[in-house]
């Protein structure tokens, strides 16, 4: 295969391996190794690095590439750089899911999944099914009413959301807000230990499930005529998905257009050939949504921005150079 | 007697109790060159797509080499039957060759990958179709008859004995028109596939095809030899308007005179 490059595959893997492994350094107080490792007299920034900066890069690394592994698929599966999770309003359908729970303020686990990541699961589920059976409704589902069924869907989540907050006193509310804006502060290796088999198991089906699709990014007329089980496919593909999306916002809040972003930039550099581009945009998205929250934690330090409303700002015109360009052309990239 | 490939029994397809095929009957034998032909809406291109199970029949029954349709897993009908179908002009976001590959598909072992032999086949597919050259384009860059021959040259890799092709011909220009049906008769001829193609080219399905299937309003009119297509019986009652005929200069065949209207 001429069209794979490895000079740009294993480049842009270890280019975010890198930045996985700087990222715990670099912050309002830059930390050597050696203070790190440091057994004597002050052992702050050994445990700024050991109890907050590494899990939270950890944690920061493993969302990104669930959101851009999932945008990845979503993509390919309706055909369209601007179909993820996030505009099709999956996240929202889980944040709605992980309100409920804060909401109602039940605790409970289940499988050692904690009860807010179930629920976050099943708001995800819930529309990741009506978006697709809404975009089945109409043949020949276009660009446009596509975006305008995620609109409609955000909107509706949304409102239910606020909803929630009104009837939630002032702290839990504020609660809410908080982390509705997506972020990572958090302290120990609880997130990243919850995070990890979700994202482990929920990459691991996708990353078997490259030639399907491939096929299925050609139309699914193809993909069943080329003998895939279109069906079964989108099942798994759908549950793992809504697996990853529903935890990573249960745990750091509904964090926007990592999915678009990270999986496109990486469509222009490898190819969009899922056997390399699904590793490709992991690792990539991981190390994307990681600079977001190393801007996010330096910008204005010592204060902190919240790293969905830096996404966002970047998000947001990419999103729209995409949908201009993708009028122009009617293309995928 | 050549092989019964396909048999198609009584098969009705509805969609919302809205009848697309009623009833429809016949039998496609091994190497045939069967053209389905008639009005828009007739229901040509949802046959290919029972066929090919991409819509899920009503009632009624089809058998592949004798055993029913339902009884097959999507990975051995494509084994048996590959479907090129009708351009939808979407953006398709891989090079030639990755494209043919896929092909290769219903021939992978579960989490397997494409070995060197399934290129090999997909080479030779290039070649036999003629686009070993474009073979690293994009098929988004290609012109319509090249994607159109580069869908061939994918249904060949997957190497199903059963070609079923949906307008494979339409919006081409005459000469990869000419290129399309030179690649389909050899693919027919010498390496003895079944083609089954839908097209509004009246004149080329009497031509080119062994056998023609007229439907209308999802029922067969006719079931048949290409050669006797050529007669208002058949086809006025088929497009509700009479055609006017005329000899070709050099097979002698009839043919349908185009329209003329005055000046």
């Amino acid at each position: 295969m001429k069209n794979f490059r490895p000079a740009i595959f294993y480049g842009l893997i270890v280019f975010s391996l890198a930045v996985l492994l700087l990222a715990p350094f670099i912050g309002m107080q830059s930390i050597s190794l050696t203070d790190i490792f440091s057994r004597s007299g002050d052992q702050v920034y050994s445990d700024v690095f050991w109890k907050i900066r590494l899990p939270r890069v950890l944690t920061a690394f493993l969302a990104g590439a669930a959101l851009a592994i999932s945008g990845m698929v979503f993509q390919a599966m309706f055909r369209n750089p601007l179909a993820t999770p996030f505009t099709l309003g999956v996240s929202s359908g889980a944040a709605f899911g992980a309100a409920v729970y804060v909401k109602i303020g039940l605790f409970f686990a289940f499988l050692g999944f904690s009860g807010q990541i179930l629920f976050a699961f099943l708001g995800a589920f819930l529309s990741v099914i009506f978006v697709y059976g809404i975009s089945r409704l109409k043949k020949g589902f276009t660009t446009n009413s596509m975006l305008i069924a995620g609109v409609a869907i955000n909107f509706f989540f949304s409102s239910l959301i606020l909803f929630i907050q009104y009837l939630s006193d002032f702290s839990r509310s504020f609660q809410i807000i908080r982390w509705l804006m997506g972020g990572f502060e958090m302290i120990g290796f609880r997130p990243v230990l919850t995070l990890l088999p979700v994202v482990f198991f929920g990459s691991l089906i996708i990353f078997f499930l490259t030639h399907e699709i491939n096929l299925l990014s050609l139309g699914e007329d193809i993909a069943l005529s080329r003998g895939s089980d279109v069906q079964k496919l989108k099942i798994f593909l759908f549950f793992a998905i809504s697996l990853m999306v529903g935890s990573v916002v249960a745990i750091s809040g509904p964090i926007g257009f990592i999915g678009m972003m990270a999986p496109h930039i990486c469509r222009l550099l490898v190819g969009n050939d899922h056997r390399f581009l699904a590793p490709v945009t992991f690792f990539f998205g991981g190390a994307f949504l990681l600079f977001c929250d190393i801007l996010a934690r330096t910008l204005i330090s010592p204060a902190e921005i919240p790293v969905g409303v830096i996404t966002s700002l970047l998000g947001g015109p990419f999103f729209l150079y995409l949908l201009i360009r993708s009028k122009e052309e009617g293309v995928f990239v | 007697m050549r092989k019964l490939q396909i048999d198609i029994r009584n098969l009705t397809l509805q969609f919302n109790g809205k009848p697309i095929l009623q009833d429809v009957s016949f039998q496609i034998f091994e190497r045939d060159y069967l053209s389905i032909i008639g009005p828009n809406g007739a229901g040509k291109t949802s046959l290919l797509k029972c066929l090919m199970r991409i819509y899920p029949i009503t009632s009624g029954e089809i058998f592949f080499l004798g055993k029913p349709l339902q009884e097959f897993s999507q990975k051995n009908l494509a084994r048996l039957i590959s479907y090129v179908p009708q351009s939808d002009g979407r953006y398709l976001p891989l090079t030639v060759l990755d494209f043919v590959l896929l092909g290769r598909y219903p021939h992978l072992h579960p989490f397997g990958s494409f070995t060197k032999e399934d290129l090999k086949i997909a080479r030779d597919a290039l070649e036999i179709t003629q686009i070993s050259h474009i073979s690293q384009r994009q098929l988004s860059t290609l012109s319509g008859g090249e994607r159109q021959i580069a869908f061939i040259a994918a249904a060949l890799a997957q190497g199903a004995d059963i070609l079923l092709l949906d307008e494979p011909t339409t919006f081409l220009d005459p000469r990869h028109e000419q290129e399309v049906y030179q690649i389909l008769k050899q693919i027919n001829k010498s390496m003895g596939k079944t083609i089954i193609t839908v097209t509004h080219d009246i004149n080329s399905a009497a031509l080119r095809s062994d056998r023609v299937v007229i439907l209308k309003n999802g029922t067969v009119q006719y079931v048949g030899s290409a050669d006797k297509i050529m007669d208002n019986q058949i086809l006025a009652r088929a497009y509700d308007k009479p055609f006017l005929f005329t000899e070709h200069p050099l097979t002698k065949q009839r043919i349908i005179v185009p329209e003329a209207s005055e000046r």
